[in-house]
């Protein structure tokens, strides 16, 4: 047992975090936002060309052959970043979906593109009554000789807008929440009858409204098996929350630092406020709440590639669990401690504490995972 | 990043496991499960198994009895004991006392005291809290006044963990009361049947006597029973308080706990179904659960980063397990006293070895030492440095404020 990084893993996060400073300062991340597709293309590009967009995937087809911890890596320096790029939706999640339900003719006509970074993805999957509830989907693929026909409306894209091809939930049997009857789809962006209402997320993302009328999908759009695609759905996003909490950890290590420094630097009634103990105190809860999201964060790393589901299942949850209860704790903790300055546009820590409040929602929040953890009995504490 | 156990990291677990449940005598294994209280004997019989294993003080060097295990394998060592459950070896002994007469000790003390403590043929208590000194333990006031090849000392220590069964007692003593606080203090060992010692027990909220206070009257004690340097006391009390914060997370024995939880909640009936079934039950035993599971995480961070560990400076994690531990441990009991609903009331003291009380139980058998537990689990957060004392330490170590 060791959590110690191999000498590639140490040259990856070095690598990284050389880029994010060169790359990702605060007013170079604000230029960014600012630009029409609301992230850099250019950034992108070097992402290409660090390798870091071929990080999970076979050499074959470009990429490096990474597993979860790389993905951990990049992410985490992604959240102290505040990174806008479609990393997690292009790479994590379109990408999953292609290395666990892609053939091999599929999988060599995109992934090459992923890693050179000439096509982004995104996961349309929820829907407005759907929640967290993967298997709510009533967005319809009908058969149509040997195309399929989809028609639903799917929202909250992330980076739905800019995506130039679309992994798509719907349902080709069974009702409304059944996990039976479930299609993923690829879909061009482009597609007709396909329509994106693209706008800016509360973090500072893009993401879409996506409404299908009639789009019609050739057989080389199907991904995994038609009507059982539920398992490849959830350890897809069994791993794009594995990423998403070393990403909550990013922002939640940055707002951490950055309000011990300014309880060091911000002087009232003559001293310090750092040296008052209420303060050093709540500074010690934020450190603790990181420090267990850390752990937690480590163990949805090791457990996003176990292969037996349920047991993969109850893990990330529990992960995704404890992500959002630090992620609260320690955002809000960062703006009460930061007064006035902590509410403002301007500042960086607000816009950390965004992003974490914003992962919470995403692929179930706290109160959610915790619920199926409590239903299905969950066995962490034996995993 | 490899967060399994090796092949042989596990095979060692299971050797481990298979010996305490071999070993280990069915009778002290059901006290603890039930939550009941160990007898001295009980406690004293498991740690003579230990020693005759070679496993009585497995941290401790291998010259003087240790095992040379992996920081891994200590961890397991004791990851089994808690999930056995099976005693504790005691930690006055075998973490406090011990490790700092290694370190600090002369080699006559080590000699005369170090098999001793891994047969327990001495029983140890810590003499350092005082009715003024608690959490600022270094305004402490009981002094040892130099006598010729003695130290006369006289004053009163409290909280004094099994002092009733004790047959020596570590000390901290102020030597110089003109020296700053921190400089003037020493550690002395002591006899506890030196003249001058009255033990006199402190009943606690939940009428268990483990506590006591301890008052020395001009008791004479022997100048060769100094630990280390004399004014140099508070640094090693310092050593053995940050040795004490790592044992302290207890995540095995949480872990026993929440198994006994489900246990008992899957037997109690709340109207027509099990009261494991309860939504709201079962979302405040998951939410432990998670906790428990992130902290055993963290624990292994700090177990596997002592390996790459220089000098004596605790991984920023540690600080944490404290902190976290006893939480978890008080949320444990709360859950305890839940499932027991109205037969928390019924108080039943326990059978001891003073005090027999051999009524049969009032409602379910194993309601009796439910309540009491949850009382008594209230000190973990007090205890070694309260949670607020923790904060205050990583407040300054850690985070430099």
């Amino acid at each position: 047992m060791d959590f110690d990084l191999t000498e590639e893993q140490r040259l990856l996060k070095e690598s990284l975090d050389r880029l994010i400073g060169d790359r990702y300062a605060f007013e170079q991340r604000k230029s960014y936002g600012q630009a029409p597709e609301g992230w850099s293309r250019e950034v992108w590009a070097q992402f290409a060309e660090l390798g870091l967009l071929g990080l999970p995937f076979a050499e074959k087809y470009g990429g490096s052959a990474g597993g979860p911890v790389e993905t951990m890596i990049a992410m985490e320096a992604f959240g102290r970043a505040l990174a806008l790029e479609p990393f997690l939706a292009t790479v994590v999640l379109g990408g999953g979906f292609l290395r666990h339900g892609g053939s091999a003719d599929q999988c060599a006509a995109i992934i090459p593109k992923i890693a050179d970074g000439s096509l982004t993805l995104a996961f349309a999957q929820t829907e407005r009554h759907s929640r967290y509830d993967l298997a709510d989907i009533s967005t319809t693929a009908r058969r149509d000789g040997t195309a399929w026909v989809l028609d639903g409306e799917k929202g909250v894209v992330l980076h739905g807008d800019t995506a130039d091809k679309l992994i798509v939930t719907a349902r080709v049997g069974g009702s409304q929440r059944d996990r039976d009857g479930v299609g993923v789809f690829m879909v061009d962006s482009k597609a007709a009858g396909l329509s994106r209402r693209g706008y800016p997320t509360q973090d500072g993302l893009r993401a879409a409204e996506i409404v299908f009328s009639g789009v019609r999908v050739g057989p080389e759009g199907v991904l995994g098996e038609l009507g059982a695609a539920s398992p490849l759905v959830e350890r897809v996003v069994d791993e794009a929350i594995a990423a998403l909490c070393a990403e909550a950890v990013g922002t939640m290590s940055a707002m951490h630092e950055l309000t011990v420094d300014y309880l060091k630097t911000r002087r009232q009634f003559g001293r310090e406020i750092g040296s008052f103990q209420i303060l050093q105190h709540r500074a010690v809860d934020m450190l603790i709440a990181l420090e267990q999201a850390r752990s937690m964060a480590m163990f949805a790393t090791m457990m996003a590639s176990e292969e037996d589901a349920p047991v993969r299942r109850d893990a990330l949850a529990a992960a995704k669990v404890q992500i959002g209860r630090s992620g609260r704790l320690v955002g809000q903790q960062a703006i009460q401690l930061h007064g006035g300055i902590g509410m403002t546009m301007e500042y960086k820590v607000g816009h950390y504490f965004k992003r974490a409040t914003m992962i919470d929602t995403m692929f179930g929040d706290a109160d959610h995972h915790l619920r199926e953890l409590a239903r299905r009995g969950g066995s962490v504490v034996a995993a | 990043m490899d967060l399994r156990f090796t092949t042989e990291e596990l095979a060692f677990r299971d050797e481990v496991r298979a010996f305490f449940r071999s070993a280990l005598p069915a009778s002290i294994r059901d006290k603890l499960l039930a939550n009941k209280g160990l007898a001295k004997n009980d406690i004293v019989t498991w740690q003579r198994i230990l020693n005759k294993k070679g496993w009585a003080v497995a941290n401790w060097p291998v010259e003087w009895g240790g095992t040379g295990w992996t920081p891994v394998q200590q961890y397991m060592f004791q990851e089994e004991l808690q999930l056995t459950p099976a005693p504790q070896p005691l930690g006055f002994g075998v973490t406090m006392v011990g490790p700092v007469m290694i370190a600090f000790g002369s080699e006559e003390q080590k000699k005369r005291f170090l098999p001793r403590i891994a047969n327990l043929d001495d029983w140890w208590c810590q003499g350092f809290s005082e009715p003024g000194a608690g959490s600022d333990l270094a305004s402490l006031r009981t002094s040892a006044k130099r006598d010729g090849d003695h130290y006369v000392v006289n004053g009163q220590k409290t909280w004094t963990t099994l002092a009733q069964h004790a047959d020596w007692i570590f000390c901290l003593v102020r030597t110089d009361p003109q020296a700053k606080k921190q400089e003037g203090i020493s550690f002395l060992l002591i006899d506890m049947k030196t003249p001058g010692i009255t033990v006199r027990p402190i009943v606690t909220i939940d009428g268990g006597r483990e506590v006591n206070e301890v008052f020395f009257d001009d008791v004479a004690v022997p100048a060769e029973n100094l630990v280390g340097e004399e004014n140099k006391g508070w640094d090693y009390a310092k050593y053995l308080l940050g040795r004490e914060r790592t044992g302290i997370a207890r995540v095995g024995f949480s872990k026993e706990r929440v198994r006994r939880i489900k246990e008992l909640a899957a037997a109690e009936r709340v109207g027509d179904k099990p009261l494991l079934e309860d939504e709201r039950f079962r979302e405040k035993l998951a939410a432990v659960e998670v906790e428990l599971k992130a902290l055993e995480m963290t624990q292994l961070r700090v177990v596997a980063a002592e390996r790459n560990r220089v000098g004596n400076k605790p991984d920023p994690a540690s600080s944490i397990l404290k902190i976290k531990g006893s939480e978890i441990q008080q949320a444990t009991t709360e859950l305890l006293l839940e499932i027991v609903g109205p037969y928390a009331l019924p108080y039943q003291p326990e059978h001891d070895e003073e005090e027999r009380w051999n009524e049969p139980p009032i409602g379910p058998e194993w309601a009796g030492p439910i309540a009491p537990t949850y009382f008594n689990t209230r000190k973990v957060s007090i205890y070694g440095g309260t949670n607020e004392i923790q904060k205050n330490i990583i407040a300054k170590a850690i985070l430099g404020l």
